[in-house]
């Protein structure tokens, strides 16, 4: 079981408050992803749940039960840092089994359980090794390992593969997901990486300034941002946003339309303006364009077989149902 | 052009005769002090024997037959190894503290404590003096292990400091996660990863510990008289036995170079207080 929930939590350092009152529960079996700018205080909000950092007001509990004067270690928390935070002096194995070691399993317990956690990441060639002599990769799923040894209640990942390179970053992502597949465990996940909090979460809390702007399933997210923060933060390449009188011809103060929901024409179009950069990505194009008079600069996606250049000219028209409305505060207008 | 060329004829010979030069002065105090140690008394205030003469053990058999060297040899054992266990106890929690669970006051407390060793140690000697024989203490190795210790804790809490300070955080919060509580933390991960720092901060203390001599000279008499007390007794009353004064002070310093001989690689690195890796 693994049901987390968080009440008026608070945290200030010194005279300033870094997480104004929060509430927020995530439920047994939920992958939820705590996205947002750096320093926005996802970390913190992680560390807190783990223990790692004290609340200034405010309780956690886990499972119905109240931790938040409850030490890290017997939260019954698994935590990978960023760091990886292996023990460079013990094997691989020995750090895998650390945990169960710390609750005097036997040693023959130990041994099979860090096997069947060395099998799923396939790690049995390294076990014998020390954390400086592997790459990357391999110590995070030494790191993964020596969590998922001991069946925590949660999991709580901060910002696990910010040190991987982009490619691996790709491969861990998925492992991870098919992890939580697997396990059905609670998961907790720290990152500034939309693209992960899209492709890996059940929900997305979306944090700026210790403040959550708005919590939901990924496409839900995506389709319903509550605020421009959010709508600006979720979608890549990022949504365009503008306000004046094009605005206000749909009602709105902002509107904002996704990449992916404009049409282009090089004929005729709602609004013209000429073509700065095209990123040819093969499956898609993303076109930069310039003077529209809308905003500095208005993306569009389009396939991949889209043939435009540096200055042309070049028609652009929204997809008028697919249109985001904001008023002035900057919430969204149904 | 000529600046390089300026620096590696430096290097080349500049710096080795330089590193020499220094070497030997500072070892030249000790290797005379060995010297007239196998010097007759007579023979070692006569400069035309300054480097050659006939060498006699009289001197080292004077020294185990009238002053029972062993008995002060194996009390500056026991005060400078239980000293230095002690402040290690004492001092490695303390450190653990300051460097991972640091608070606001953690410098001025870091600071407070090195200002410690400003007092002059004569201000307090008479206090101390009668404070420890109305208590009982005096001459004690009770004593004595607590008055080293006391001296050398704020070096050896600033030296542990330091190296626990290299000690990656999220390693320490991993244990947390892990199930580890703060003991387990210490002998788990922080002594096991500090190893050569505290072996370091170990010897340091136990090379001060052996050559301290000013409390160890007046607070003992007999009981409880290190190495340091031996060779102060061999100095004045008697006049000028040069020989048989520096053969106990070989004697003396002799078991503790012969540990720092071998743990020099420790040495250095915690003499750079853990720069060099």
């Amino acid at each position: 079981m693994g049901r987390i929930v968080l009440k008026k939590v608070t945290k200030s350092f010194g005279e300033t408050q870094v997480i104004p009152p929060l509430d927020l529960t995530i439920e047994d079996g939920e992958f939820a992803v705590f996205v947002g700018p750096s320093g926005c205080g996802k970390s913190t909000l992680l560390r807190m749940i783990a223990g790692l950092e004290d609340l200034t007001s405010g309780d956690i509990e886990i499972d119905n039960e109240i931790v938040t004067d409850v030490p890290p270690s017997k939260r019954g928390l698994a935590m990978v840092f960023q760091s990886y935070a292996l023990y460079p002096h013990m094997t691989v194995r020995k750090n895998i089994g650390f945990p169960l070691r710390m609750e005097k399993l036997s040693q023959s317990e130990i041994d099979k359980r860090v096997e069947t956690a060395a099998t799923s990441l396939n790690l049995l060639d390294y076990l014998d090794r020390k954390p400086g002599q592997l790459s990357g990769g391999q110590r995070q799923r030494v790191a993964i390992g020596r969590a998922i040894v001991r069946d925590p209640s949660a999991f709580l990942f901060d910002e696990p593969l910010s040190n991987l390179d982009a490619a691996l970053r790709v491969g861990m992502r998925l492992e991870i997901s098919e992890m939580h597949e697997r396990m059905k465990t609670t998961m907790i996940y720290v990152t500034h990486d939309q693209v992960e909090a899209m492709t890996m979460a059940n929900k997305i809390v979306v944090l700026q300034a210790g403040v959550i702007e708005q919590v939901g399933s990924p496409l839900d997210l995506y389709h319903r941002p509550q605020n421009l923060f959010v709508a600006g933060f979720i979608g890549s390449p990022k949504m365009n946003l503008f306000s004046g009188p094009e605005a206000e011809k749909f009602g709105a103060h902002t509107i904002g339309i996704r990449p992916e929901h404009t049409d282009v024409s090089m004929t005729e179009g709602a609004w013209e303006g000429r073509v700065g950069v095209a990123e040819h990505l093969g499956s898609d194009t993303f076109i930069h364009v310039h003077e529209t008079g809308l905003t500095d600069m208005f993306t569009v996606r389009r396939a991949g077989d889209i043939t435009v250049k540096h200055g042309d000219k070049i028609f652009l028209t929204p997809q008028t149902d697919k249109i985001h409305k904001f008023d002035k505060n900057g919430l969204r207008i149904e | 052009m000529a600046i390089v060329a300026q620096t590696s004829k430096f290097s080349t010979y500049g710096r080795p005769v330089l590193a020499w030069g220094v070497g030997l002065l500072f070892f030249f105090p000790i290797f005379w002090m060995v010297l007239t140690s196998f010097k007759t008394d007579a023979d070692a205030v006569k400069p035309e024997f300054l480097f050659f003469f006939t060498p006699t053990l009289e001197n080292y058999a004077n020294m185990t037959q009238n002053y029972d060297y062993w008995r002060f040899a194996t009390n500056s054992v026991i005060t400078s190894v239980f000293a230095t266990l002690f402040s290690l106890a004492v001092g490695i929690p303390a450190a653990y503290a300051m460097a991972f669970n640091p608070s606001r006051g953690t410098k001025d407390v870091l600071m407070w404590m090195l200002s410690t060793k400003m007092l002059p140690a004569a201000a307090v000697l008479y206090p101390m003096t009668f404070l420890t024989k109305s208590m009982g203490l005096f001459d004690t190795h009770f004593l004595i292990i607590i008055v080293l210790s006391l001296i050398n804790l704020p070096i050896v809490v600033w030296m542990l400091f330091t190296y626990f300070k290299e000690i990656p955080k999220d390693i320490i919060e991993a244990a947390k996660m892990d199930g580890v509580n703060t003991w387990g933390e210490i002998k788990e991960i922080l002594i096991p990863l500090a190893w050569g720092g505290i072996a370091s901060t170990a010897l340091l203390t136990f090379i001060f510990c052996w050559n301290e001599a000013y409390w160890t000279v007046r607070l003992t008499t007999i009981d409880a008289a290190t190495l340091s007390k031996l060779i102060e007794g061999n100095r004045a009353p008697e006049g000028l036995f040069f020989g048989r004064l520096s053969a106990v002070s070989t004697a003396a310093v002799g078991p503790i170079v012969v540990l720092g001989w071998f743990c020099q690689k420790q040495l250095v690195q915690g003499l750079t207080f853990g720069a060099v890796k």
